[in-house]
């Protein structure tokens, strides 16, 4: 459990700065600071253990059937890193608080660290790979968000693109490299596949696996020819880049490659992929690093150039190599932390972090350059100081290597790389804090206030104390980490200074003597750099970006031109070749299910279907004879549906077709009647060959399906509808039993699109769409007689009946065809007829209810039916009925399901009467006469005839 | 029967698609409501055609058709009167508010040149307020 707080902590800790910030900035530090010490403390709870040797694990189980555990373990390494991480976090979170200024969103600033820092740790304490790499892709995007934090900068947000885009694509590389490694193994656990070592290497997907694992690592870590995104990333405030850029994240492709070296290294792949590209960067990132004036520029590319040499040790493959690889690894995040604070102080105190501009600091503010001159000899290599027994482990290895069957190329250019590092180390430190004086500095230059210097003191006592008495502070960490890297015994090693005249010393004088040399003819060598071609990595990777994105362009254009007919048609075409594929890949055979006869009556009704069907298409420019078509067609499909054994559905679908039709002709009032001829002849024939060959497929299809036998899960709907469900019309049982869930989310999509439609209508009377009403003009001859007389009245008779039968097709419901569904449409063609016969006025005026508030009662009252089960212990929707006997009438059935189809009724009717309310809103709006009278006249100018106004109401 | 019932589908599917390509909305609405009708037949297929056995428990019945596409199918007709509902209103409102019912925007400039003063219909965008 300890092992899980120590992740989630700086996670659930990311809440704090945000909210405490508004106590002041020392409290939101403090917070801050408080997480991360909580996690370290908790962290070394663990550490005796794992110093005696012990691997402490902890593990539940997350998603068991993808392998995704959530497990952590903590050995040697991970102890180190996850040390490293929360401490040098401590350190930064103290010099950020006094770093960031007054206009900096502080509270911002440290909770995105709190998460930076818990993926870190996340990554170095995964047991489980998936987790790992979530955790990894959370450095990625937690990075991002501290490199863009100066949001107004645009280098800042451009660094954090390319950041993000490079270590991204790595991280893509990364999990498909790491699910072949789990794949190999057998299991996604660490702890498993590190016991695998020799079967991975021995599989024929190991070199797949290691490419894909290096292109992780080598972006994550900024590896040739990665590396340029680095230096970018330096446009992020410094104490990001102190943590992020040189002690934590860039570390995290090193952490991998460190984790994976019992599997992964020790072949010859490994060693040439791995050490060439160590030392490429290493000799690559410290002669950039040499001619960088930016001081950030320089430490970024030295920082690349260490690790490179990191990689390097690792790419050898020797215990022994990877024993200094870990050595150097600390070494360097503390003197390269160190050196980033004193960058930082030197920019916020002297205005400028160009080294051109800067020099003989060391009188003005000699802590800063104390501090600085150490941590910058550490990076040189000189002696007594941490930095020179690294560097000295490095060479010795180096001089063991055998490149190609060449012994001394590896020497001569580790040498070379360490002689460039003397040169930039020296050049941090005397172009910046020695030499003259000078009077131009943008600020009076003094030391910071102790918050800031402090943190880079401390770590420079600890550069001291290793570089001192290597075996009293280092020696027993080195061993209990390299015990973890190697995975095995470790040969005896010793950390000293002195370890006699051996060719490394030797080396190391060569590299320091070349580096001061180098330093003082620094001008004639920037000439020659000048004069040599140099890729600039930014231009090439904005043209490759660049060129992606006019590559996705064309793609995109052509397919998305913004014609919505045109991705209609891409999309119907599509759809057919997919069938069409899958056509021709399977077999096609009509089954043997035998065919019904087709007697007189069905081909009659095959004929008037099929010659709608085309007479809608040849008529479609007309579009009331359209909207009749339709009506026929409906008609058909619901007599089909009475044919074959469907009632219930024939009932709704000649209810639903009389809406639909009406609210067709409604919205077709406003709407021209006419559609003109637009589409060329080619692109009829396009559709109507996309549109044929749709029908032949989809007619196809399901000929063969019906002409084959199946099996169904009806029966248990037919056998339980009457004892379980209380209702012998299955269709309705199922309705509002079985699937009554289903019925409910269906009614409420229902009430939804109704009140979708309102607010279209209501939203229409003002803006330019009510201005457009005002000035409508009718475009047809309207009949002189707008409310016939017959009509009239016969709706008025007809309306209660009418509501008796909507209420006797609801009360069958249950046990005959009808319910709820048919029930409300029946009742709302009724209330419908009265709309149209004697007027939108008239109508309105006589409706005293709120179809909102009926629609809301009837999802309303379901929804109670449904957890009035829960008062009886059942789960929802569970249906109970029984029998009332009352006086006058037969003894009837009573199931709560009607309660259930009651809401169903509502909805519906609310639904229906608000969409074409809203309607005929909006045919009010068009200055049409509409008379509050049952049945009126229209006045004829001049005339004798006026409107009556005392005419009585029927009934 | 059954090739009636599968012919009539692709009728329906055919006519629908084609609709469903034009460049003005009602078209293409009606296209929609064509489809509606073509998906639930089809639906309701998927359940065997059947003869004069409905689904409806009775003790001399010789036998019932398969309920659970009809149930499938009851549902999905008043949905998609929903959907046309709701979207011929969205084409209504589109119409006001732009002045022109074409499906792409840019087609909509390709108006036929009728321009006489008291033309019926809604005033087109262009026209002095």
């Amino acid at each position: 459990m300890t092992l899980a707080w120590i992740v989630l902590l700086p996670f659930v800790g990311a809440l704090l700065p945000g909210l405490l910030i508004r106590a002041g900035r020392d409290a939101c530090a403090l917070a801050t600071g408080a997480v991360t010490l909580l996690a370290l403390i908790l962290l070394l709870t663990q550490a005796p253990a794992v110093f005696a040797g012990e691997v402490v694990q902890a593990q539940w189980e997350w998603l068991p059937v993808l392998g995704l555990d959530v497990t952590f373990f903590v050995d040697g390494l991970g102890l180190f890193f996850a040390g490293l991480i929360l401490t040098i976090g401590l350190l930064i979170i103290a010099y950020a608080r006094y770093y960031l200024s007054k206009d900096d969103p502080m509270g911002q600033f440290y909770a995105y660290l709190l998460l930076f820092q818990g993926a870190m740790v996340g990554i170095v304490l995964s047991d489980n790979v998936l987790l790992l790499l979530v955790f990894w892709e959370l450095t990625s995007l937690s990075s991002f968000l501290l490199i863009g934090y100066w949001k107004h900068l645009p280098e800042g947000r451009q660094g954090a693109r390319m950041a993000l885009a490079v270590t991204g694509m790595g991280g893509l590389s990364m999990i498909a490299g790491m699910l072949i490694l789990g794949d190999i193994a057998g299991s996604y656990d660490l702890t498993v596949i590190l016991q695998h070592g020799d079967a991975i290497k021995a599989s024929p997907l190991y070199l797949p696996a290691l490419l894909l694992i290096l292109g992780g690592c080598f972006t994550k870590s900024a590896q040739f020819p990665f590396h340029f995104w680095l230096p970018h990333a330096m446009a992020a405030p410094t104490p990001v880049s102190a943590y992020l850029h040189s002690a934590t994240m860039v570390k995290a492709g090193i952490f991998l490659m460190a984790r994976l070296w019992p599997v992964l290294a020790g072949t010859e792949a490994w060693f040439y992929l791995v050490a060439t590209t160590g030392l490429v960067t290493m000799i690559i990132g410290a002669w950039i690093a040499l001619f960088k004036d930016d001081l950030k520029g320089l430490l970024a590319h030295s920082t690349v150039s260490h690790l490179g040499l990191v990689t390097m040790l690792l790419g050898f493959g020797t215990p022994l190599a990877a024993v200094a690889g870990i050595f150097h690894i600390l070494n360097h995040a503390t003197f390269k932390c160190a050196l980033f604070m004193t960058a930082g102080i030197v920019d916020h105190e002297a205005g400028t972090r160009d080294a051109r501009r800067l020099g003989g600091l060391a009188t003005l503010m000699p802590i800063t350059a104390t501090i600085a001159t150490l941590a910058g000899f550490s990076m040189a290599g000189l002696p007594l100081l941490n930095g020179f027994l690294s560097k000295e482990m490095m060479l010795e290895e180096a001089g063991h290597a055998v490149w190609a069957g060449n012994p001394w190329i590896l020497p001569a250019l580790a040498t070379l790389g360490a002689l460039f590092s003397v040169a930039y180390s020296l050049r941090y430190v005397f172009h910046v804090f020695y030499g003259p004086l000078r009077d131009d500095y943008p600020h009076a230059p003094h030391d910071p206030p102790s918050g800031m210097y402090l943190p880079p003191a401390l770590l420079v006592v600890l550069v001291v104390l290793i570089g001192l008495l290597p075996a009293v502070v280092a020696q027993p960490l080195v061993e209990v980490v390299a015990t973890a890297v190697v995975g095995g015994p470790l040969p005896e090693f010793h950390l000293a200074i002195w370890h006699g005249l051996t060719p490394a010393l030797g080396m190391s004088l060569i590299a320091v003597a070349g580096g001061a040399f180098l330093l003082w003819r620094h001008t004639a060598f920037n000439r020659l750099r000048l004069a040599t071609p140099r890729p600039e990595a930014k231009t090439i990777f904005d043209a490759t970006v660049g060129g992606f994105a006019a590559l996705s362009h064309v793609l995109i254009d052509g397919l998305h031109n913004g014609s919505l007919r045109r991705y209609l048609a891409i999309f119907v075409a599509t759809t057919l070749a997919v069938g069409g594929g899958a056509f021709m890949s399977g077999e096609y055979a009509v089954g043997d299910r035998p065919a019904l006869p087709a007697t007189f009556v069905p081909v009659m009704g095959w004929l008037l279907l099929v010659g709608a069907c085309i007479a809608i298409v040849a008529f479609h420019r007309n579009r009331l004879l359209t909207l009749i078509v339709v009506g026929v067609i409906g008609l058909i499909v619901s007599i089909v549906f009475i044919y074959l054994s469907a009632p219930d559905l024939a009932l709704t679908q000649i209810s639903v077709e009389v809406v639909t039709v009406i609210l067709l002709l409604l919205a077709l009032n406003f709407l021209p009647k006419e559609t003109p001829r637009e589409s060329s002849p080619t692109r009829r024939l396009r559709d109507a060959g996309l549109a044929g060959l749709s029908g032949v497929g989809i007619g196809s299809l399901i000929y063969v399906l019906m002409s084959r036998d199946f099996t169904s899960i009806s029966e248990f709907h037919l056998a339980q509808s009457k004892p379980g469900g209380g209702g012998t019309n299955v269709v309705n049982v199922i309705l509002v039993d079985f699937r009554g869930f289903d019925t409910f989310g269906e009614i409420i999509v229902l009430g939804i699109a109704a009140l979708a439609i309102y607010a279209l209508l209501d939203g229409a009377l003002h803006g330019p769409a009510a201005k457009r009403l005002n000035s409508w003009i009718a475009d047809q001859d309207r009949a002189k007689d707008r409310h016939p007389l017959m009509m009239v009245v016969a709706t008025r008779v007809m309306l209660p009946l009418s509501l008796v039968v909507g209420i006797y097709i609801f009360l069958r419901g249950h046990n005959e065809p009808g319910g709820g569904f048919i029930a409300g449409l029946v009742v709302a063609i009724a209330f419908l007829m009265q709309y149209m016969a004697s007027g939108f006025g008239w109508a309105e005026r006589r409706m005293r209810f709120d179809y909102h508030a009926i629609i809301a009662w009837g999802v309303l009252i379901a929804g109670l039916t449904g957890t009035g089960a829960w008062l009886a212990g059942r789960p929802f929707l569970t249906s109970d009925y029984g029998y009332v006997k009352l006086p006058f009438l037969e003894k009837f059935e009573l199931a709560t399901a009607m309660g259930f189809d009651l809401g169903v009724f509502l909805t519906v009717v609310g639904s229906v009467m608000l969409a074409l309310a809203s309607l005929s809103r909006m045919a009010r709006r068009t200055e049409e006469p509409v008379s509050p009278e049952p049945m009126d006249f229209v006045p004829i100018p001049g005339g004798a005839l006026e409107p009556v106004d005392d005419r009585e109401e029927p009934n | 029967m059954e090739f009636l019932v599968a012919s009539g589908v692709g009728a329906m599917t055919a006519a629908g698609v084609y609709l469903l390509l034009r460049g003005r909305t009602f078209p293409v609405i009606i296209g929609l409501a064509l489809l509606s009708y073509a998906i639930n037949v089809f639906l309701f297929a998927t359940g065997r055609l059947v003869i004069n056995r409905p689904p409806v428990i009775a003790a001399d019945a010789a036998g019932y058709t398969d309920p659970l596409p009809q149930a499938l199918v009851l549902t999905a007709i008043v949905i998609s009167f929903g959907m046309t509902a709701l979207i011929v209103v969205l084409a209504l409102r589109a119409y006001l508010e732009a002045g022109s019912d074409a499906v792409d925007t840019e087609e909509a400039t390709v108006e036929p040149a009728a321009s006489h003063d008291t033309r019926p219909g809604l005033p087109r965008d262009g026209d002095a307020a």
